[in-house]
């Protein structure tokens, strides 16, 4: 019988292959959960879930919801347009209040990255981190790595492309490390304004030729532009980084197969990727919202499992 | 310690037992037109093939068989020191308003067909749900729950365990003294 080797999920980078897997094969049944009329079992019913979202989040945060609900956990919403973190109030004396709640698992997304890390040092419960600042997003990654593995049937040895701004995305760096512990070469494309420094380090190789790279990958997972995290321009205009690197019918008619597309959404329709491919039969942007509800129910099971009884 | 081990039923009364088993389940539900065979996992799956494949033949009627695994119903999760890995479940029709026939090799505690029965409902309110067991380890519940159909009554004390062999060459079912 095996166990998470971790007590929270803070990156995909603290994770092991086995891990991966293990969490993978937990998503298989809770797959199969989903698809039953009654789409609900009482496994977390005596757990207490906070969903901390120190950001805007839609989808992660209905996912996570979701998932929670079909566990039978009971939950607490929290986000800062009506939290005393207006009023000043520090993360630690946030999420410890909440705790004295008797709270047994934190979901947060917090602009800072590291937040979650720090979190769990300082707070007795099970932390998932739902995205922190521009570091990880862990679920989002076991996701994606989830939906190829549906789709190819393997991971390994599979080329997987994240095309855009992966300077200021956390999917990009989860994705990294999740589909390179899965066996799978990576690379990255984008404008060299996009690209952070070092991503050599990681084994990542790094293009900025699209159609060579969409020629070379299996899979092609696009990136949004993240304009919010812009404090500066990386790029002259919309029109231009549609022109170079968004993905349209023309290049990938120049490309003599047919790539698996993903996005982690929300898309920017026209920019980095037209509308008429993201709603392809190419794309599987709809199978990884529907697995992202059962891979949150892998890990919020696995890591209940963890948690001692009072 | 020494593993003694008396065998229960051996492999001609095992065949015996399971067509006995088969034709009661016949003899109630005559033509299976409203019921379906589910076995439950990870054990019942070989019994419930097994008695499926002999119905079938008997009666020459498709009758739907599924494998249910109940482990996100089960009491004691977080009671254990590992987590439940589950198996695979797999009914492919509704329950809704037929005759369920639960399969399982050892009926002990009742506690995983209590998880079993709970588990079954999320797949619509089947009309009945009948419990066939190969084994039944009396005076061993710690819930009210009792079987419809059984192969062999036992009485086991605690530091035995029943193995029950289809899928395998032996075919028998052995009374074996746990390794303390």
């Amino acid at each position: 019988m095996k166990h998470l080797s971790v007590n929270h999920l803070l990156g995909i980078k603290n994770l092991t292959e086995e891990d991966i897997n293990l969490i993978f094969n937990i998503a298989d049944s809770f797959k199969e959960v989903l698809s039953r009329p009654i789409k609900k079992v009482p496994t977390l019913r005596d757990v207490t879930i906070a969903n901390l979202f120190f950001e805007s989040s839609t989808r992660t945060r209905v996912s996570f919801e979701l998932a929670e609900k079909r566990l039978s956990s009971d939950i607490i919403n929290f986000s800062t347009s009506y939290s005393s973190l207006k009023k000043g109030e520090s993360l630690i004396d946030t999420a410890n209040n909440i705790l004295a709640m008797k709270v047994d698992m934190i979901v947060l997304r917090h602009p800072n990255p590291g937040a979650c890390s720090f979190l769990s040092k300082h707070v007795d419960a099970a932390i998932i981190n739902a995205g922190d600042g521009s570091h990880e997003h862990p679920t989002q990654a076991l996701l994606d790595a989830y939906s190829i593995k549906e789709k190819l049937g393997n991971i390994e040895g599979k080329n997987i492309l994240i095309v855009g701004d992966v300077k200021h995305s956390r999917v990009a760096l989860s994705n990294i490390f999740c589909m390179q512990k899965l066996g799978a070469n990576v690379r990255v494309c984008g404008p060299s304004t996009l690209m952070p420094r070092f991503l050599n380090n990681l084994g990542v190789e790094v293009s900025h030729d699209l159609l060579d790279s969409l020629r070379w990958c299996d899979v092609a997972n696009i990136l949004r532009i993240q304009l919010e995290r812009q404090e500066r321009q990386f790029f002259p205009s919309n029109r231009e980084y549609a022109m170079l690197f968004g993905i349209n019918k023309e290049i990938l008619s120049k490309v003599d197969k047919d790539i698996i597309l993903m996005h982690p959404g929300p898309i920017n329709r026209g920019v980095e990727v037209t509308s008429d491919v993201i709603d392809s039969s190419q794309s599987i942007v709809l199978n990884q919202v529907e697995n992202g509800v059962a891979i949150r129910m892998a890990v919020l099971y696995l890591l209940a499992a963890k948690i001692k009884r009072s | 310690m020494s593993d003694k081990s008396k065998i229960i039923l051996n492999s001609i009364e095992l065949d015996l037992t399971i067509n006995r088993l088969s034709f009661e389940l016949i003899e109630n539900h005559k033509d299976f037109k409203n019921s379906v065979i589910i076995g439950l996992q990870p054990r019942g799956l070989g019994l419930s093939k097994k008695i499926h494949s002999i119905i079938e033949s008997n009666i020459q009627n498709n009758i739907p068989i599924g494998v249910l695994d109940a482990t996100f119903f089960r009491d004691d999760f977080r009671r254990r020191e590992d987590v439940i890995i589950p198996n695979k479940t797999d009914i492919k029709f509704s329950l809704e308003g037929v005759d369920v026939i639960l399969i399982d090799d050892v009926l002990f505690t009742g506690r995983s067909i209590r998880s079993a029965l709970d588990a079954l409902i999320s797949f619509g309110r089947p009309s009945s749900i009948e419990l066939l067991v190969l084994i039944d380890r009396r005076f061993s519940r710690e819930l009210p729950i009792q079987p419809t159909y059984i192969g062999r009554s036992i009485d086991v004390i605690d530091n035995e365990y029943v193995l029950v062999d289809i899928d395998n060459v032996n075919n028998n079912v052995v009374l074996k003294n746990k390794q303390l």
